[in-house]
C-alpha cells in the first residue's frame, strides 16, 4: 500500500486540544444542527399552547407593567421623560436576552448531559443554538418594543429615534457575546464543582440593578456621584444606554464607554471559547 | 486493504467517588504538577479496573495501553465483560471523550450510535426528529432528505410520521431511531450495544441492514455486544477486553470462543421453579457452567410435591442454540419410581459422562411425568462446552461445519 496515503489521517483523537484552535471550521460544517436546535426550542416551546407564540409577550408585558408600579409611581425614580413602559421595556428586553444567554449557557453541559454523553458534534454548537434561540424571543419582544413606540407617539409622546440607531445589530452582537461568554466560562467551571452556580442563580437578577434596567444612569450620577463607577464598570449598561439614546433619543451614550464595553465583551468572549474548547473533550467524565 | 483506525498506547483513567471539597486539594496538587512539567501524580498510582476488589487508590485505569488498527470494511466485535472498558472504548473512539494518554488515528468520517434516539425531543413529531437526529449523529440536511423516505420504510412508521414521538410505542422510537442511524453515510460506524430493544423481527432487520453497510458498501463497523450469536453472524474480526487490557485481537470466532471459554456469567447452573401448583422443582443444578467436550457433567434434581407422587418419566433434555434437541439422558430406574411411591420428596444426584457435544453453549430442560405433573420444561439451565484443548494440536473444523455431538473414536492407521 501506499506508505503516504497511509499517514493521512482525517481524525486525530489525543487527550488535548490546541489551545487556541476554536474549532470553528467543525461548527460550520454541522450549521444544519444548529439550525435545527434552534426550531426545536422554539416549536417545543409553545407546542400543545393555544396562544402559541404570543406566550413570548406575556412575561415583558407583565413585567413592565410591575416595574412601572414599583419603580416609577411607588419609588419616584425618574425615567429621563420617557413614557415608563417605554423606558422600562427597552432595558428589560436587551436584560433579558443577556440573562438568558448567560444562564442557559451556563448549565449547557449538565443540561444536555445525556445527550453530549452519547454523540459527538462540535460542542459549541450548543451555546450557539442558545443564543440563537433567545435571539428569536429578542426579536418577538422586540417588536412589541416598536409597537409600543408608536402607540406613544400617535398618542403625543415625544419619541424621536436618532442616527444611533443604525448601532442597534453592534449592540445587539455585543449583548450575546457577552451573555455567551460568561456563561461559557462559567459553564466550563462549574462541570466539575458546582458552587458556582449557586451563585449564578442568586446573582444575575441582583447584576440587574448594577445596570440601568429600572432607572436611567443620568439619575444615578446625580444621586450617588461616588458610586456611579460601578454602573458604568458593568459592560451591559454602556449597551443600554446606547440602545435607548438611539431608539428613544433619550439617556447618555458616549464612545468611550462603547467602546469600554465592546473591549471587555470580545476578552469575555474569547476567554470563554477558549475555555470551553479546553473543558470540552473531558466534561463527560466529571459533570 | 488499508488501515482506517489505528489506536495506539490509548490509555483512560477514571476517578472513583465524590466530588466535593475532599477533591480540590488533589486536583490542585496535580494542576501544580503539570505546570512544573511533571507526569500526574495521581495517575501513577492508577490501578486495575476490577470492579469486584477494594482498592487502595481511587484512580482506575478504565483503558491501559491499548494497541489495534482495524482495516477497512472490516466488522469488528469488541467484547468483553461488564467493566472491561468497551464503552469506555467506543466513547473515545466516538469522541465523546477524550483519553487520558495515547491516541486514536482514524480515516473518514465516524457515526456512533452508543444509544438509540439521542437528541429525541418528545414534542417534536416523527418527520422533525429524524431531522434533527440526524444532524445530530452529523447528517446534513440535503442527505438526510434524500434519505427520508427510506428512513419511514426501514422503521415501518409512515402513519405516525406526523405525531409527536412521545405517543410513540417504545418499539416504534426505536425503529426510527435505529432507521436513522442506520441510514448514515459515514465510512466508520460505532454501534453499542442498542439491539437490546425491538422485536426479534426488527432485530434481525438491524442485523441484517449493519452487514449489508459492512459487506456491501465496504463500510467500518465496531460493534459492542454480549450477545455471542450476533458477534459472530456480523462480525469477521474480534476484540476481547479484559479489565481494561487488551486480550486478544483475532478472527471472530477465535475471540468469541476465548471469551466463552473463560466466563461463567452469562450462563446459569442452578435454578428453582414451580412446575405447578403441586409440584416444585427445588434445585436443577450442575456444579459449574462450562465444560470441555470430554469432561463430566454432574448434576442434581431435587422435585417436592404436595403428596404422594407417583413417577413414571423422568429425563434431562439437551438443546442447541437453534433449539434443537440434541440429546435425551433417561433418568428412569426401578429405584426412582418405587421411592416416588412412598414420599413426596425426590432427590438425585448424577453424572453425564464424558459428554462430547461440540463447542457451543446449550440449555437444558427436564421432562418429566407424574401423576401430578407432566410435560418439558425447557430452558431451565444454560451451559458451555468448550473445545477440549487436549484433544490435539490438529485444528478442528469450525463449529457450525461439524456435527451435534463427537465421538470418540480410536483409529489404526497402516
Amino acid at each position: 500500500m501506499n506508505q503516504l496515503a497511509e499517514e493521512n489521517w482525517d481524525i486525530e483523537i489525543t487527550p488535548k486540544n490546541n489551545l487556541f484552535s476554536l474549532g470553528l471550521k467543525d461548527v460550520w460544517q454541522y450549521r444544519d444542527l444548529l439550525v435545527l436546535l434552534v426550531r426545536r426550542d422554539f416549536v417545543s416551546f409553545y407546542k400543545q399552547t393555544i396562544l402559541g407564540p404570543i406566550w413570548f409577550f406575556v412575561q415583558p408585558i407583565i413585567t413592565i407593567l410591575i416595574y412601572n408600579l414599583v419603580f416609577n409611581n411607588l419609588a419616584n425614580i425618574g425615567t429621563d421623560k420617557i413614557p415608563g413602559p417605554v423606558f422600562y421595556l427597552a432595558g428589560t428586553i436587551l436584560w433579558n436576552y443577556f440573562a438568558d444567554c448567560l444562564t442557559k449557557t451556563s448549565t449547557v453541559f449538565r443540561d444536555n448531559a445525556a445527550m453530549l454523553g452519547k454523540v459527538y458534534f462540535p460542542r459549541l454548537i450548543m451555546p450557539l443554538s442558545i443564543v440563537l434561540s433567545n435571539l428569536i424571543r429578542f426579536a418577538v419582544q422586540f417588536i412589541l418594543f416598536v409597537i409600543l413606540m408608536l402607540v406613544y407617539h400617535f398618542n403625543g409622546s415625544l419619541i424621536r429615534p436618532n442616527i444611533y440607531i443604525l448601532l442597534f445589530p453592534l449592540l445587539i452582537i455585543l449583548i450575546a457575546a457577552l451573555g455567551l461568554g460568561l456563561g461559557m466560562i462559567i459553564s466550563a467551571v462549574t462541570t466539575k464543582y458546582r458552587d458556582l452556580a449557586f451563585v449564578v442563580s442568586f446573582g444575575v437578577p441582583l447584576l440587574m440593578y448594577t445596570t440601568t434596567v429600572i432607572y436611567p444612569l443620568s439619575a444615578a450620577i446625580i444621586k450617588y456621584p461616588a458610586y456611579s463607577w460601578i454602573i458604568k464598570f458593568n459592560p451591559v449598561t454602556a449597551i443600554i444606554e446606547t440602545f435607548r439614546y438611539g431608539f428613544l433619543n433619550k439617556g447618555s451614550f458616549s464612545w468611550e464607554l462603547l467602546a469600554y464595553s465592546s473591549c471587555i465583551t470580545v476578552i469575555i468572549l474569547l476567554t470563554g471559547i477558549i475555555i470551553f474548547n479546553k473543558v470540552e473533550k473531558t466534561f463527560v467524565d466529571t459533570v | 486493504m488499508s488501515k482506517v483506525i489505528k489506536v495506539e498506547n490509548l490509555s483512560k483513567a477514571y476517578q472513583l467517588g465524590d466530588f466535593g471539597t475532599g477533591t480540590i486539594s488533589r486536583d490542585l496538587e496535580r494542576f501544580w504538577a503539570r505546570m512544573r512539567g511533571k507526569e500526574d501524580p495521581f495517575l501513577k498510582i492508577g490501578e486495575v479496573n476490577d470492579r469486584t476488589i477494594k482498592g487502595g487508590s481511587d484512580v482506575v485505569w478504565s483503558l491501559k495501553d491499548i494497541n489495534f488498527e482495524i482495516e477497512q470494511g472490516d466488522a469488528v466485535g469488541i467484547i468483553g465483560r461488564n467493566g472491561a472498558g468497551k464503552s469506555t472504548l467506543l466513547k473515545i473512539l466516538s469522541r465523546v471523550t477524550s483519553p487520558t494518554t495515547g491516541s486514536v488515528k482514524v480515516k473518514g468520517r465516524i457515526a456512533s450510535l452508543l444509544e438509540v434516539g439521542t437528541g429525541f425531543h418528545p414534542e417534536l413529531t416523527g418527520r422533525e426528529n429524524i431531522y434533527l437526529n440526524g444532524a445530530i449523529l452529523g447528517m446534513r440536511k440535503a442527505e438526510i432528505k434524500r434519505r427520508f423516505d427510506e428512513i419511514v420504510d426501514f422503521a415501518g412508521v409512515e402513519r405516525y410520521i406526523d405525531t409527536p414521538v412521545k405517543r410513540y410505542s417504545s418499539g416504534m422510537y426505536v425503529r426510527l431511531a435505529f432507521g436513522v442511524a442506520a441510514h448514515l453515510e459515514s465510512e466508520i460506524l460505532v454501534v453499542d450495544e442498542v439491539l437490546a430493544v425491538g422485536d426479534a423481527e426488527f432485530q434481525k432487520k438491524c442485523l441484517g441492514k449493519m452487514s449489508d453497510v459492512s459487506k456491501g458498501e465496504g463500510r467500518t463497523i465496531l460493534f459492542v455486544s454480549h450477545n455471542m450469536e450476533s458477534i459472530l453472524k456480523l462480525c469477521k474480526q474480534g476484540i476481547y477486553l479484559e479489565k481494561g487490557k487488551l486480550f486478544s485481537q483475532s478472527a471472530a470466532e477465535k475471540v468469541v470462543f476465548e471469551y466463552i471459554s473463560e466466563s461463567d456469567l452469562p450462563s446459569t447452573n442452578q435454578h428453582t421453579e414451580d412446575l405447578n401448583k403441586h409440584v416444585k422443582l427445588l434445585k436443577y443444578a450442575l456444579t459449574k457452567t462450562n465444560y470441555r467436550m470430554s469432561e463430566n457433567i454432574e448434576f442434581c434434581i431435587e422435585l417436592l410435591s404436595s403428596s404422594i407422587n407417583k413417577l413414571s418419566g423422568l429425563c434431562i433434555l439437551i438443546y442447541n442454540i437453534y433449539e434443537t434437541r440434541v440429546a435425551i439422558i433417561d433418568l428412569r430406574c426401578e429405584e426412582l419410581v418405587e421411592i416416588s411411591k412412598k414420599k413426596g420428596h425426590l432427590y438425585l444426584e448424577g453424572v453425564m459422562k464424558n459428554i462430547n457435544l461440540i463447542p457451543g453453549s446449550y440449555t437444558m430442560g427436564l421432562y418429566l411425568n407424574s401423576e401430578l405433573c407432566s410435560g418439558d420444561y425447557l430452558n431451565i439451565l444454560k451451559i458451555q462446552i468448550s473445545e477440549d484443548l487436549q484433544q490435539s494440536a490438529f485444528i478442528q473444523y469450525p463449529p457450525e461445519v461439524r456435527g451435534v455431538a463427537f465421538f470418540n473414536h480410536t483409529l489404526t492407521i497402516k
